[in-house]
């Protein structure tokens, strides 16, 4: 039996880099749907909840829409980058991010709308600027908490399949990643390749989730 | 000095009626308490004077210096404003220890000074050892100590404190007390402290209003609001006083004396013998606010009323007596068994105050 370990590192590569841009993306997201009261907030939050509840398939359709080659971003993709971004590993990258970075900005919000207001208007009153605020009181204060939305937004991005196998395709050796390789292992046959890799999944997705509740719980011994 | 006139409305949600908070505060006093119930619009209005919250109307002036003003546009914000805050007994940053929390307020002084101006801090308010522990790891008065040192280190042109010492014990608020009162004598810096323990609002302020309902009831010493309480709300405010519905039936003023049919409660009706009331015709009712320790109690003080006893409560010193009708009286001592058989009680025509409702 020769198991084609290439979908388990490209998912583990996709997750990891579709986590790191829904992180930078998603806190500022949730500092500013904590922190900023502007006109159409809940349209915003409402938005970005929606790829939690759409069906992938929906997703996937409403993407390739935007980022297909006939798309208006996917045009203006080619045009600077001279190839598609359909069907190549950076769709999955998309795709991930999709699926995952809601999860993290709710979450994200929810662990800075936890941090006591009273911290933050100390800070201010002792001279800070808003954006020191925000890397120096705010952020730390919720930091394992973000750190575990980050986990939990990274166990998603790995168990994508729906918008992934729309948007990238199923490419043995390019776009296949592992969801989609178990998919393919069972639809073939292989039913010793799908239980090894279902296997390998459920442990790295378990050991992020339990990462994750590690990490959430509070470091300064009392409530924040 | 601090001059502060604030207008800020809240819409009332779902049902609720909107609330208006219309201050006009000002004060030259070391230590200024706003006083008042909760919900008065106390920390709302620090947090108008401190830029957390910007006021639909006004002005503010702290040493002349604009902090707010309405009608230029100005408003500074709360890093500009020079007021150094510190909230309830919670205020350090927990992930940060006392050394690193003092450390952030000395973005005023050149790097190479800070280290220096921390300690100093540190040494200043005792608290030189502890330098290395985190919050969670101090006492309650430590962590207050700690917080007041590091808003004093922000070179602040005014101290708010917000209710400081919820959270302390007795003994902690004590010694809170004393540190407050040296650290403002050393530094020379104005605080303006909200509060609603009127033992608080006595022991520390200088110069005191009371906030009732958006509004400023009464503005003046503590003593002077203690002694005389403009209105009904201010004297139940106080704590210690008895507020009663009254009707002038007689006015006197050969002998300078009035005769009033007082009703206490739902049932509680007699007459009592008040002070001459100028302005007042016969069947006018008015609000009287007396104290509970200016009542004569007692089996048969002369001219008394006798009441039904409800409940005896010990106090560290003395007994507080509730009677029908609401009415409590303070004694210095506890009563003995004859005096709780057949209580009786005299209200001395001076001690009755009229208050407006």
């Amino acid at each position: 039996m020769g198991i084609d370990w290439f979908p388990l590192w490209l998912s583990l590569r996709v997750a990891s880099l579709s986590t790191l841009i829904a992180l930078l993306g998603g806190l500022w997201a949730a500092w500013l749907l904590s922190r900023k009261d502007f006109r159409g907030r809940e349209f915003v939050d409402a938005a970005v909840t929606l790829p939690l509840v759409l069906p992938p398939t929906v997703l996937g359709y409403y993407l390739l829409v935007l980022l297909g080659r006939a798309g208006p971003i996917g045009r203006l993709y080619e045009s600077i980058f001279g190839e598609p971004l359909v069907f190549t590993w950076k769709a999955a990258v998309v795709a991930a991010l999709f699926h995952s970075s809601p999860l993290l900005i709710k979450s994200a919000r929810a662990a800075l709308e936890s941090v006591d207001p009273y911290y933050e208007k100390a800070a201010r009153s002792l001279g800070a600027s808003e954006w020191s605020v925000f890397w120096q009181i705010s952020l730390p204060l919720a930091w394992n908490q973000v750190l575990a939305a980050t986990a939990l937004a990274f166990a998603r991005s790995l168990g994508d399949f729906g918008i992934t196998i729309m948007l990238a395709g199923n490419i043995p050796g390019r776009t296949q990643t592992v969801s989609v390789a178990i998919y393919d292992a069972v639809e073939g046959g292989r039913g010793d390749v799908a239980r090894i890799l279902v296997l390998v999944i459920s442990i790295v997705a378990l050991t992020f989730l339990y990462l994750a509740n590690r990490m959430a719980r509070n470091q300064f011994g009392r409530a924040v | 000095m601090i001059e502060a006139h604030i207008r800020k409305v809240f819409a009332g949600s779902s049902g609720s009626a909107p609330f208006e908070l219309n201050i006009h505060v000002k004060s030259d006093a070391e230590i200024t308490v706003l006083f008042g119930p909760s919900g008065a619009g106390k920390s709302l209005s620090l947090d108008c004077i401190a830029g957390f919250v910007r006021p639909d109307e006004g002005r503010i002036l702290v040493d002349d210096r604009l902090l707010f003003d309405a009608d230029s546009g100005v408003s500074l914000p709360a890093r500009e404003r020079g007021c150094g805050c510190v909230f309830q007994s919670e205020s350090l940053f927990p992930h940060m220890n006392l050394f690193e929390n003092l450390w952030f307020a000395t973005g005023r002084f050149p790097r190479r000074e800070r280290p220096g101006k921390v300690r100093e801090m540190l040494e200043r308010f005792h608290l030189d050892e502890l330098g290395l522990r985190r919050p969670h790891e101090l006492s309650g008065g430590q962590r207050q100590r700690g917080a007041i040192a590091r808003a004093i280190l922000s070179q602040p042109s005014l101290l708010l404190l917000d209710e400081p010492t919820r959270g302390l014990d007795a003994a902690l608020r004590q010694e809170f007390y004393s540190l407050l009162k040296e650290a403002r004598s050393a530094f020379g810096i104005p605080v303006v402290m909200v509060t609603h323990d009127v033992e608080e609002a006595l022991e520390l302020g200088v110069g005191m209003h009371v906030l009732v309902g958006g509004r400023i009831a009464q503005s003046g010493t503590p003593k002077e609001i203690l002694d005389a309480p403009a209105t009904a709300a201010v004297a139940r405010l106080m704590g210690c006083y008895n507020v009663l519905q009254a009707e002038v039936l007689g006015l006197d003023p050969a002998t300078n004396r009035s005769r009033l049919r007082i009703s206490a409660g739902d049932e509680t009706r007699f007459e009592i013998i008040g002070p001459y009331l100028p302005g007042l015709m016969l069947g006018a009712k008015v609000q009287l606010a007396v104290r509970e320790d200016e009542i004569e109690f007692g089996t048969a003080p002369e001219g008394g009323v006798k009441l039904q006893l409800r409940a005896v409560v010990p106090l560290v010193r003395g007994a507080r007596i509730e009677l029908e009708g609401g009415i409590r009286v303070s004694v210095p001592a506890p009563p003995d068994r004859d005096q709780l058989r057949s209580p009786v009680v005299r209200f001395r025509p001076q001690s009755l105050r009229v208050v407006k409702s």
